[in-house]
């Protein structure tokens, strides 16, 4: 299990040093992490509900005004606790 | 992207770099000068040292501090499925992958199913692969020590915050490893108090805990978020993510979303 997960944090690294890659694939690249935490956020909200995507467009507001990571985090921890309180969730 | 902006960063910076080979670094710049015509793009200096530790470490605590919320449900859920404290605290300190292991103990038994257990891990950890491949831009100009010991601490959150740090310019190569190790001693110790409560907790959800890693990559999309470039990839990873969510259990929806988002890009050129 360890050597599974360690082999797959090193794979894509260790290929990438050893085959040259041209503009196209870099481009393809830079993509990469923002696509990445998109298709991480989008299954994740979709399964959640309204008081989810509620506390996620509170966290989307904080981060665009402050840039802070942490203060997003707090926030939007709060504020899903207090939508899930007060908003009906879809199950 | 995030990276191109900082290469516009760069370009200007890379007179005065290439001029003495770097002002006050330590580092093992090596390809300084821009050997290669793609390395303009390329952050020109990439330190490797205590101020990139510790801010990595400082910056990541809190974060940690919120996954070890995971850490304890995963402990507790450990305990049931019938490991020990070692057993459970072991296996968070050598894997160090949240989902992964939660699917593990899911899948526990007696006899352990170890073929299974290992492609599970496999395929929901594949997604490190493509984040570690994000980070090629500042790590190729680290040795080779310092990358391998470094990726061991992949893990989303702290791999997010240190995207950010070396999208920003920092050029602080050490920042995953700190940011690492304080997943890790969160991760290790959570787990330990999971599986020693037991039961005790019963839903790190009414604390809001289990919304804490959404929160943070809300915020880090809003961040990474580079105008109009930004929206054909991100159209293609979130309808790709969310197909394939629909289609297969486990986390391949992030590495299929990924996957597509770059494909297109490349396919797409210049």
């Amino acid at each position: 299990m360890a050597v599974a997960t360690y082999l797959t944090k090193v794979g894509g690294l260790w290929l990438l040093s050893r085959v040259e890659v041209g503009d196209r694939v870099r481009a393809g690249l830079e993509v990469l992490p923002g696509a990445i935490v998109v298709a991480v956020l989008g299954p994740r909200l979709a399964e959640g509900g309204p008081p989810e995507w509620a506390a996620a467009a509170v966290v989307a507001v904080v981060a665009r005004r402050t840039g802070n990571i942490l203060l997003s985090l707090a926030v939007g921890v709060g504020a899903v606790v207090a939508f899930r309180a007060a908003l009906p969730s879809v199950e | 992207m995030t990276s191109r902006r900082g290469g516009g960063r760069s370009v200007e910076d890379e007179g005065s770099a290439t001029a003495e080979a770097g002002p006050d670094s330590p580092s093992r710049s090596v390809e300084s000068g821009g050997v290669e015509p793609d390395e303009r793009d390329d952050p020109d200096e990439v330190t490797f040292g205590w101020s990139g530790l510790r801010a990595g470490f400082v910056t990541c605590a809190p974060v940690a501090l919120g996954v070890a919320g995971y850490g304890v449900a995963f402990g507790v859920l450990a305990d049931r499925a019938g490991l020990t404290l070692a057993e459970a605290t072991l296996m968070s300190a050598v894997v160090l992958a949240g989902a992964s292991q939660i699917i593990a103990v899911e899948l526990w038994a007696d006899p352990i199913p170890a073929a299974t257990i290992v492609l599970a891990v496999f395929a929901v950890n594949l997604r490190y692969s493509l984040m570690g491949a994000a980070l090629r831009p500042w790590f190729r100009k680290l040795s080779p020590g310092r990358v391998y010991g470094s990726l061991f601490f992949v893990a989303d959150e702290n791999w997010a915050l240190t995207m950010r740090d070396l999208t920003s310019g920092s050029g602080r190569g050490a920042f995953l490893l700190g940011s690492g190790l304080a997943m890790w001693l969160f991760w290790v110790a959570s787990t330990a108090v999971g599986v020693a409560v037991g039961d005790v907790v019963d839903d790190p959800a009414r604390f809001g805990l289990d919304y804490a890693l959404v929160a943070v990559f809300v915020a880090l999309a809003i961040e990474l978020w580079d105008g109009s470039s930004s929206l054909v990839p991100w159209a293609v990873a979130l309808g790709t993510a969310l197909l394939t969510a629909q289609l297969f259990s486990g986390q391949w929806h992030v590495l299929a979303g990924g996957g597509a988002a770059a494909v297109v890009e490349v396919v797409r050129g210049e």
